[in-house]
């Protein structure tokens, strides 16, 4: 079972000597120099993974980490600093690091802390995976391995792993608030290599969620493995993707990725506080096309990108970022809200406790369309369709993003035709938004498999979306067009 | 004083796990330890935006019983959290499955001196706030003032650390060295007439203090290409040469070591397998992995596994000379180590290269331009668009098109594709301005063709 945030309490009491009084003392020490606002983030994390290749198990690898992050506010500054080591004296000592972005002599009254509960647990789980029994995993990663060698001949090469964590945290703030929360983590990947007279593709899949062996229920091993054993077999067959600006149809669900970079970063506060992104100062106005709906939703049960409460303990919520094409909100966390005088979004989230935290997304999609799926791909004379990325990035500023397909198809005539090899898409955000022509009835969120880094820290994150037109992106194929002239 | 006292924790911590571990009925086993201590200062228009600093320490044991070998690493450094890494990493071990490969290095590989390498400034330890506050500063200021049109930052940090690494190895290997590093880096906004951004950052790294580039001349040339890409357009698509400036010909060198990891060639996962001793490149293409150089941020006595580290050509006049192994993959493809693993606290040791170079020509830039009639100046990259593989390449990009022979206007929105053994074939010009980033040293290069994807 997850541990309730009573729980966590308890364990940090009993098992790591960290208690209210602990807590207290050392938040009057980040305090001693008069700093507004400071914050404690215990965290405590178990991790697991397991590798499998060769159709034997590689490797067994466990780790601790546990340790505190503390942070002190002055104004729009913080000083930082962490812990492993959670003796009162080192904590004490990491707090005087961090309290001297204050410039003050003495220090604030004396904090009192409460426990704060929150609505709800969207991860609630009865078992979790880092308690399974080792043979038990193995044994999942083996079927993984036979199902994909049984996919295809061509299969050549299985590898599969699973990776899993728990993590405890605890959040003591200056302002009295204490939060705790459970938070599981499990993640399961399969690559395979097709082998054809010397041909080698590749492909990867995989999937998971904050959630315990359940996963497998409605996800078994073999048909993640399958997936990956088709893709890679499909590349063998792919010809060069075209070179130019075409229609493109993104699949539902893991084509979420073309929100998250084209308007899910630039809608970042801090961005938007420091007035660097290309959505500055824009809230109430079109950025994209009336088809667009776009929220970032902490509240997906059991969903990688899930939070119950953000890094600074913030309860997490379901925050509308565009509202039929216009802009609406932005993420915040602790300091953008009071930037900008609205209520934090929940959106405050960090690598680990050696991190500080900033406005993240959480799991960020576009809500359902009226369209048919089909007609979507039926209007398209010649253009791609993408269905599988392996990631994508954004220029905040300029507001280019590229997106790269694992798995895309050429549309010819308003028929999905030929698979076209790895190709990556450039567009910039409003303008790629302006042009969402269509918009299926078919909203699906991924699978948890897409980690999202910012600033050298990385999050789990969620992202999904229905069928979605886009009339024009720059597709980077090597296949030059009869039309597509040279450059005068 | 202060090179004794972080090398020997982390050693004796090492140590003393390694011990449990025997002691426990282990066969064969290995312990790492870091230490770890960063500051930084960041400032933004002029303000103090973050300010850190902390020491990160950690451990790693890797065990093996009956070839079956398992890691655990932990931040908690306490004798009961060690005697429990012990026995975790023994329970795993026996439910993992016999690997005839796994196993330590060969003592005879590994090295039994330091050589020196300059890895350590004394004085980077003693570096105070107020210094990386006024680096940061001048830093930005530099940016800020050097045209009107600079009208916001990103901001600028400037950041310390000193490290310690330590191994140990059942077979009698004891080792662990100290090193440090100073960066900067600052980004900033030029403001077209209508108001939009255009955005740049530059930074420099170094093992030591006085290595590192001015803060002013930092900041300059952070501004320089904010400014340049003002008027930015999306070109045509066409078929044009590509010159690709030092810092993203730098890019390619780490492609060519990632390609050459004897894990890839395992796994028949890179463009290179069955390529050794064939042409890949132009003739004009040379690259060197080296973990011996002087000063160098990709220098280190031994590599994790404590094997001598070397030079390792991996490409020579465009024949590729062979792979980079770490004892695991050096045994299962029945070749030597190349002093090429890289080891974590919490995992097996990875294959990774030490400083790359990419040889200088002979050729200026200005005349490598100068023979382009109409081309992409490359000089910015986005996204994962590469298939090691197949070797396909497609990725985000922006520059400044060059029209006969000259810089003209900048571009970005734009895509560059082709298939990596393709690319290199058509290497036809290597500069002689090799300049450092990091661990990689680069001229710039030109290609004679590549797709451009654009309007």
């Amino acid at each position: 079972m997850s541990d309730t945030p009573a729980e966590v309490i308890g364990f940090y009491s009993t098992q790591l000597g960290v208690d209210e009084a602990a807590a207290e003392s050392v938040l009057a020490s980040a305090l001693g120099r008069g700093g507004s606002f400071a914050e404690l983030y215990f965290e405590h994390k178990r991790s697991g993974s397991l590798s499998f290749e060769d159709q034997q198990v590689k490797s067994t690898q466990a780790s601790l980490s546990q340790g505190v992050g503390i942070r002190v506010v002055e104004g729009d500054a913080i000083g930082y600093a962490y812990t492993e080591d959670l003796s009162l004296d080192a904590m004490r000592r990491a707090a005087t690091t961090a309290a001297q972005i204050a410039h003050g002599t003495s220090g604030t009254d004396p904090v009192d802390v409460t426990s704060a509960s929150y609505p709800a647990d969207r991860y609630a789980i009865a078992s979790p995976s880092t308690s399974t029994p080792l043979a038990d995993k193995v044994e999942l990663l083996r079927r993984a391995d036979e199902a994909a060698r049984a996919w295809h001949s061509s299969i050549a090469r299985v590898d599969a792993s699973m990776v899993d964590e728990e993590k405890r945290v605890l959040i003591v703030r200056s302002d009295g608030r204490m939060v705790a929360d459970y938070q599981p983590l499990l993640r399961f990947n399969v690559s395979c290599l097709s082998e054809i007279e010397g041909e080698r593709r590749n492909a990867r899949w995989g999937g998971g969620g904050r959630m315990g062996m359940a996963y497998f229920d409605d996800h078994s091993p073999e048909s993640l493995a399958e997936e990956a054993a088709r893709q890679a077999v499909l590349q063998q067959e792919a010809r060069e993707a075209p070179a130019g600006t075409f229609p493109v149809v993104l699949a539902a669900g893991d084509s979420g990725i073309l929100l998250h970079e084209a308007v899910g970063h630039g809608l970042e506060a801090d961005f938007n506080r420091k007035e660097t992104s290309n959505y500055s100062n824009r809230i109430g106005q079109a950025v994209a096309s009336e088809l667009v709906t776009v929220i970032d939703d902490a509240t997906l049960n059991l969903s990688r990108g899930s939070v119950n409460v953000d890094d600074e303990g913030e309860v997490a919520g379901h925050n509308l970022l565009i509202e039929n094409g216009q802009l609406a909100a932005y993420m915040q966390d602790r300091i953008s809200s009071s930037h900008f005088g609205v209520a934090p979004s929940g959106n405050g989230r960090r690598q680990s406790f050696r991190h500080s935290p900033m406005p993240r997304m959480t799991n960020t999609y576009m809500t359902a369309g009226q369209d048919d799926p089909d007609d979507l791909v039926r209007s398209v004379e010649y253009g791609i369709f993408c269905k599988a990325f392996s990631g994508g990035q954004v220029n905040i500023t300029n507001g280019d993003f590229v997106f790269s397909v694992t798995e895309g198809y050429l549309i010819e005539n308003g028929h999905i035709s030929a698979p076209t090899r790895d190709v990556n898409l450039i567009g910039n955000g409003p303008d790629v938004l302006s042009k969402v022509t269509g918009v299926g009835h078919d909203l699906e969120m991924s699978d948890g498999r897409w980690t999202c880094g910012k600033s050298g820290q990385s999050v789990p994150v969620g992202v999904g979306i229905p069928t979605v037109l886009v009339s024009g992106i720059t597709v980077g194929g090597t296949q030059m067009q009869p039309g597509a002239g040279m450059s005068a | 004083m202060a090179t004794l006292t972080l090398s020997t924790e982390p050693l004796e911590i090492a140590a003393r796990l390694l011990e449990l571990a025997q002691a426990a009925g282990a066969d064969q086993a290995d312990a790492v330890a870091v230490s770890s201590t960063n500051a930084s200062t960041t400032v933004r228009k002029q303000q103090i935006e973050r300010v850190s600093e902390s020491t990160a320490r950690s451990v790693g044991l890797r065990v093996i019983l009956g070839g079956r070998q398992a890691t655990v690493s932990t931040s908690d450094i306490s004798d009961a959290a060690l005697a429990e890494t012990v026995a975790t990493a023994l329970e795993l071990a026996r439910v993992s499955e016999p690997d005839p490969f796994a196993g330590l290095a060969d003592p005879k590989e590994q090295a039994n001196a330091a050589p020196q390498l300059a890895l350590f400034d004394e004085q980077i330890p003693d570096v105070d706030g107020e210094h990386r506050l006024a680096q940061a500063l001048s830093c930005e200021d530099a940016a800020l003032a050097a045209d009107e049109r600079i009208v916001n930052s990103g901001g600028a940090t400037f950041s310390t650390n000193f490290s310690s690494f330590a191994l140990v190895d059942s077979n009698g290997f004891s080792g662990a060295y100290s090193d440090t590093s100073a960066s900067m880096w600052v980004e900033v906004m030029a403001q077209e007439e209508d108001g939009q951004l255009r955005n740049a950052g530059w930074s420099t790294s170094e093992r030591s203090l006085h290595r590192l580039d001015e803060p002013e001349d930092v900041g300059r040339e952070a501004a320089a290409r904010a400014l340049r890409q003002l008027g930015a357009s999306k070109a045509s698509t066409c078929e044009v040469p590509v010159v690709w400036e030092p810092r993203m010909a730098a890019g390619l060198a780490g492609i060519v070591a990632g390609a050459a990891s004897g894990e890839a060639l395992y796994r028949k996962a890179t463009f290179l397998a069955d390529r050794r001793e064939t042409s890949v490149a132009s003739p004009m293409l040379t690259i060197t992995d080296d973990a011996t150089l002087a000063n160098r941020l990709g220098s280190r006595p031994f590599d994790g596994e404590g094997v001598v580290t070397r030079r390792n050509s991996l490409i020579e006049r465009g024949v590729f000379q062979g792979f980079l192994f770490d004892s695991y993959n050096a045994r299962r493809l029945d070749a030597a180590s190349t002093g090429s693993a890289w080891r974590g606290v919490g995992s097996l040791p990875q294959i990774g290269s030490g400083n790359l170079s990419i040889e200088a020509g002979a050729t200026s830039p200005e005349q490598i331009i100068g023979e382009v009639e109409d081309g992409l100046y490359l000089t910015t990259l986005m996204g994962f668009g590469i298939n090691y593989t197949t070797g396909d390449f497609s990725r985000g990009a922006a520059g400044i098109w060059i029209r006969n022979g000259e810089l003209a206007e900048p571009v970005q929105e734009i895509n560059v594709s082709g298939n990596l053994l393709e690319m290199f074939q058509r290497i036809d010009a290597v500069g002689d301005d090799p300049q450092w980033f990091g661990a990689t040293s680069a001229p710039t290069l030109r290609m004679s063709r590549m797709t451009v994807s654009g309007a």
